[in-house]
């Protein structure tokens, strides 16, 4: 019995120091800093993205910093990776919680940051997402967005190609099991039936048949498509484009976002991607001054990596909270959900001119800005 | 006409399944073991050829020579490393090992190259053929893979039955206790096989990354295991069975894809399998064994 | 109580139960009191999702000695099955209890029957046949969840493959919509829900091991032929312990995906599927609160090792080969006996009890 007792007081010692290492600390924010959280993949298969976006979101705040802050409280950015998962992005969150965060600059990919949006609901924290595309992803009230939602890309692509009459027979490829890329395509196609061209061919690929296109191409060739839409990221992209050149296959190629990076592809013969038409919201060759200096501190910063379209939504997701918080006079003392409730009403009345052009936002979230086509001409982008 | 287009694109693929699936029958053959990692020693394979023959630009036929040697060193050192403490263990444990070599090299290769796709120029410099007005397309590539899985059948079909080693390597695939009691040299035999299957697995790599030019550490995974399905269906053990096995696995896949979905490709792939196995266990060409007590 | 307490397995089990429940009863009342720490208290559910996982292939590994890599497709279907009911019912059942108590049963039984339907023919064949048909059996799952769209409207429910076959009324309610899966899920999971689970599936593990069934299905892991001569029904038995296995893996997958609002196949691939053979592997095959506690563990320690998770795989792939050639290596077993811990201890208490006599009681 005495081991036993042993045994037992052993056991409740060890519980107590367990304990001790699970409890939460006491809150201590001293009152000239605003903490901002991010959330994106900085391992795995979607690091390139969160990647990106943490890159353009630390130049950012360094430059805020630099120039006195957001009502004269310093910025904290602090980045916690998600690996592009639901579960993880969650965990991200809670520990951003633990570590002060006021207001949450995420999550870069669209199916975390569903996630994420019902635990800041829950809380009430206010959350701009930089390049959550999916309509779900800012489903809460106090859910933002910079870039397009996926359904805006698809109707905008499906629009410009019929109004600039690219093509009368259309091709699509789109990944069956990626929620960005079937985003886009049900409201490409649903769209198309308004637009003077004809869909002919559209064949999916899986995220385990994603190297063999011949035989989607091959339909899509026989169907006499002129112009192939792929409403796909750029790592496939570089495959299918490889791979209708070698079976003589020349339409147009027409891409939304997601093959922005498509240029940066180690190894990409260049050549393959000429007259490459993108709707997208940033072209890092743009001449504007504002273009001009990002990419050029980009570069400086982060061992001269030309900045794509996520760093620059990033980048404007910044300046977007500091001008909403000197719109809404936030200070450092308010709580969370005050600090949200003032952010959201500050969101509807602010216009922001950033890399990715004049944007305003409605009460739902949604930016609305003009969409921008690229062309891909010599190797770079130009902006048509 | 485009029915032909899809069955050339299958053929293509097929090939390629073949190769990787005649490494798997081999190592499965000799060694008893399904060999979780030949899929990602075709990975290995490809980052070698890109690093030499692209990154440091040297000549293409020293890059794959390279690369093959390369993985026939990586098959030994894994199998001595982590098979051969292993013999003898129970056919879970060994199992369990192999998916950890695989995860291994993956996640090496992750951390090494970065999830970034690196874009492969292909080593075939064989043209194209055109037919019936340019309608018909057969690349460079799927010439040389079909050629390339063809020699190396009746080679390896040759080594086995006519050759020293490789009548060794049969009498270890029939009872390893009593290959030894001969005088063979088991632990060499079942070295040599992962030789041989490792440098299969090196060519399955540049031939696959060459078709389909580009590199990612995920590369060889279900190539590889699609491979096995396709050693299953021609009987796991045969190698005439591995290449008809392949070539008919690309063939479903590229049809199945083109006339039932391509969305669920991977759905009818892989009912194949399953369907196979509850069917005719033994594949096509395989023989049945009847277990000793 | 002093009978029961005598058997070894038994005072075993009880401890585990013990444990579990002490690990509630102290992170409960730390959640409640608010001082533990967000991070923690958003572990808590799938802790009990992972613990459960882990459990139940034990029970397929471990105790049938067959590998399943599809571990991760049961969880699928009990997931997909008990969201696509939730939400359909979202309106119809005010009561989130029964409702959610309703959702884990089905997602159980749906499991369940995907575990005999595929396991009816595959248990026939064995060692890596087996493992590479549950492989394939979860990419198939994982693949139609991904292009499955399910509408409801006042006609009743629409199935389809494509955007376009589920053409809803105006007052319809999309719950599947392909590869962007399903959102707004009601976050049924609590802490207490996924420890009461986990109770659960220890006891009918426990007593599943315990039973005339359980020692039927290890004979037929130790020696299959040995076994069927004695005249043990080898599918059938096979077929119990395999059904009881993804029934568990169903309710792990209810467990978890009500934890979060949204559900994508993502989560159910061959990655979570080796997962969970880590912990099973870490933990002990056959040891059920290994399992326990390697789930436990490989679950909290990344979080606190955050950014250490570009290894965190590379380390669980080392891990698995150096626990699987150290446990079975036919060699190493000679080193093994001579240095276990276990031994040691015993060397020592038998030192103790024979006094100077240590060198006889080696």
């Amino acid at each position: 019995m005495k081991k036993l007792a042993k045994k037992i007081s052993a056991l409740l010692l060890a519980v107590v120091m367990i304990v001790a290492c699970f409890a939460a600390c006491g809150k201590n924010n001293s009152n000239a800093t605003l903490k901002i959280g991010g959330i994106g993949p900085i391992t795995g298969p979607a690091a390139v993205y969160g990647q990106a976006v943490k890159n353009a979101a630390e130049l950012a705040v360094k430059e805020i910093n630099a120039a006195g802050g957001i009502n004269g409280m310093q910025v904290e950015f602090s980045w916690q990776d998600d690996e592009h998962d639901a579960e993880k992005a969650v965990t991200a969150y809670n520990t951003l919680k633990d570590w002060g965060m006021q207001i949450l600059m995420g999550t870069v990919t669209s199916a975390p940051c569903t996630a994420v949006v019902a635990s800041t609901k829950e809380d009430n924290m206010f959350q701009l997402t930089p390049s959550g595309s999916a309509v779900e992803s800012i489903a809460a009230d106090n859910a933002f967005r910079v870039c397009f939602s996926d359904p805006n890309q698809g109707i905008a692509s499906a629009k410009y190609i019929g109004t600039n009459n690219l093509a009368k027979k259309v091709g699509v490829i789109y990944n069956s099991s990626d929620v960005y890329s079937t985003g886009i395509y049900n409201k490409f196609k649903a769209e198309a039936e308004n637009q003077p061209f004809e869909i002919v061919a559209a064949e999916a690929f899986t995220d385990t048949t994603k190297t063999n296109f011949t035989t989607q191409l091959n339909k899509i060739k026989a169907a006499g498509a002129e112009l192939l839409f792929l409403p796909i990221y750029y790592q496939e992209a570089a495959l299918i484009l490889t791979q209708a050149n070698s079976m003589g296959f020349k339409p147009i190629f027409f891409g939304c976002d997601g093959l922005d990076g498509l240029l940066a592809v180690d190894n990409f013969d260049k050549a393959l991607a000429e007259g490459v038409i993108l709707l997208t919201p940033f072209a890092a060759d743009a001449t504007d001054e504002k273009t001009v200096k990002f990419v050029a501190d980009y570069k400086a910063a982060y061992n001269n990596e030309v900045p794509n379209q996520f760093a620059a939504d990033a980048y404007d997701a910044i300046y977007t909270i500091k001008a909403a918080a000197e719109k809404a006079n936030i200070n450092s003392n308010m709580s969370v959900s005050d600090i949200c409730d003032a952010m959201k009403t500050a969101m509807t009345q602010i216009t922001v001119t950033g890399l990715t052009g004049t944007i305003t936002w409605t009460a739902d979230g949604e930016a609305s800005k003009d969409p921008k086509t690229v062309k891909i001409v010599d190797g770079a982008y130009k902006a048509m | 006409m485009s029915f032909i287009s899809y069955l050339i694109s299958g053929i293509s693929l097929g090939s390629i399944y073949a190769i990787i699936a005649l490494g798997y029958t081999m190592v499965y053959g000799i060694a008893k073991m399904l060999n979780f990692a030949h899929g990602d020693i075709i990975m290995v394979g490809g980052y070698a050829v890109f690093t030499i023959g692209i990154t440091c630009g040297m000549n293409k036929w020293i890059a794959m020579l390279v690369g093959v040697v390369v993985c026939t060193v990586l098959g030994i050192v894994i199998e001595k490393v982590a098979y051969k403490p292993l013999r003898g263990a129970s056919s879970l444990a060994v199992l369990i090992t192999a998916i950890g070599v695989s995860y291994l090299l993956q996640n090496l290769a992750l951390l090494i190259f970065g999830s970034n796709p690196k874009s492969f120029t292909s080593v075939v410099s064989v043209p194209m053929i055109k037919l019936a007005n340019g309608e018909l397309t057969i690349t460079g590539e799927t010439i040389v893979t079909i050629i390339v899985c063809i020699i190396i059948m009746v080679v390896l079909t040759l080594f086995i039955n006519k050759t020293k080693a490789g009548r060794a390597m049969l009498a270890v695939s029939e009872d390893k206790g009593a290959a030894q009691l001969m005088g063979v040299n088991v632990n060499g035999t079942i070295a040599l096989t992962f030789a041989i299957g490792s440098a299969l697995a090196a060519v399955a790599g540049i031939l696959l990354c060459s078709a389909y030019p580009q590199i990612i550490p995920t590369t060889g995974a279900m190539p590889g295991i699609k491979a096995f399905t396709a050693a299953v269906f021609g009987g796991i053990g045969s190698i005439p069975g591995a290449l008809i096995g392949g070539i008919i696995l690309g063939v479903i896949e590229s049809l199945g894809q083109a006339y039932i979905s391509s969305q669920l490709a991977d759905a009818i792939v892989f009912s194949v399998l399953i369907i196979v196995l509850l069917v005719k266990p033994t594949g096509i060409f395989g023989k049945k064994i009847n277990e000793k007590v | 109580m002093k009978s029961l307490l005598q058997k070894k397995s038994t005072r075993n089990n009880l401890i585990t139960y013990g444990a579990v429940i002490v690990f509630y009863a102290v992170f409960q009342t730390l959640a409640t009191t608010g001082s533990l720490k967000s991070l923690y208290k958003g572990l808590l559910v799938p802790i009990c999702a992972y613990v459960i996982l882990a459990v139940s292939l034990n029970l397929t590994v471990g105790i049938l000695g067959e590998l399943s890599l599809g571990h991760a497709g049961f969880m699928c279907i009990g997931a997909y099955s008990s969201v696509i009911f939730s939400l359909a019912t979202h309106e119809t059942i005010k009561s989130d209890f029964l409702r959610f108590l309703l959702a884990l049963i089905i997602g159980g039984v749906c499991a369940a029957i995907f575990g005999i339907i595929i396991g009816v023919p595959i248990l026939r064949l064995s060692g890596d046949y087996l493992a590479i048909v549950t492989l394939a059996f979860g990419e198939i799952i994982k693949n139609i969840c991904n292009v499955l769209y399910i509408g409801y409207d006042s006609n009743g429910f629409q199935v389809g493959i494509k955007d376009s076959s589920v053409q809803l009324a105006e007052d319809g309610k999309m719950i599947l919509k392909g590869a962007m899966g399903a959102s707004d899920i009601p976050k049924d999971s609590t802490f207490t829900i996924g420890i009461i689970l986990v109770l659960i599936t220890l006891f009918v593990v426990f007593n599943f091991v315990d039973s005339r069934a359980g020692r039927a299905v290890m004979s037929i892991r130790d020696n299959r032929i040995a076994a069927q001569s004695t005249g043990i029904n080898i599918t059938k038995y096979k077929l119990l312990a395999f059904t009881i296995s993804s029934f568990f893996a169903g309710i792990a997958g209810t467990l978890y995906a009500h934890n979060y609002s949204i559900l994508t196949t993502k989560k159910y691939d061959y990655n979570t599927s080796i997962a969970i053979l880590v912990f099973v592997v870490l933990g002990g095959m056959g040891n059920i609160r290994g399992s326990i506690i390697a789930a436990l563990i490989l679950t909290v320690l990344p979080e606190i090792l955050r950014g250490f998770s570009e290894y965190r795989m590379l380390i669980y792939s080392v891990v698995l080969i150096a626990m699987m050639i150290y446990n079975s290596s036919p060699k190493l077993q000679g080193i093994k006996e001579k240095y276990s811990i276990k031994r040691i201890l015993d060397a020592k208490k038998r030192a103790k009890a024979l006094g100077e006599n240590e060198k006889e009681a080696e």
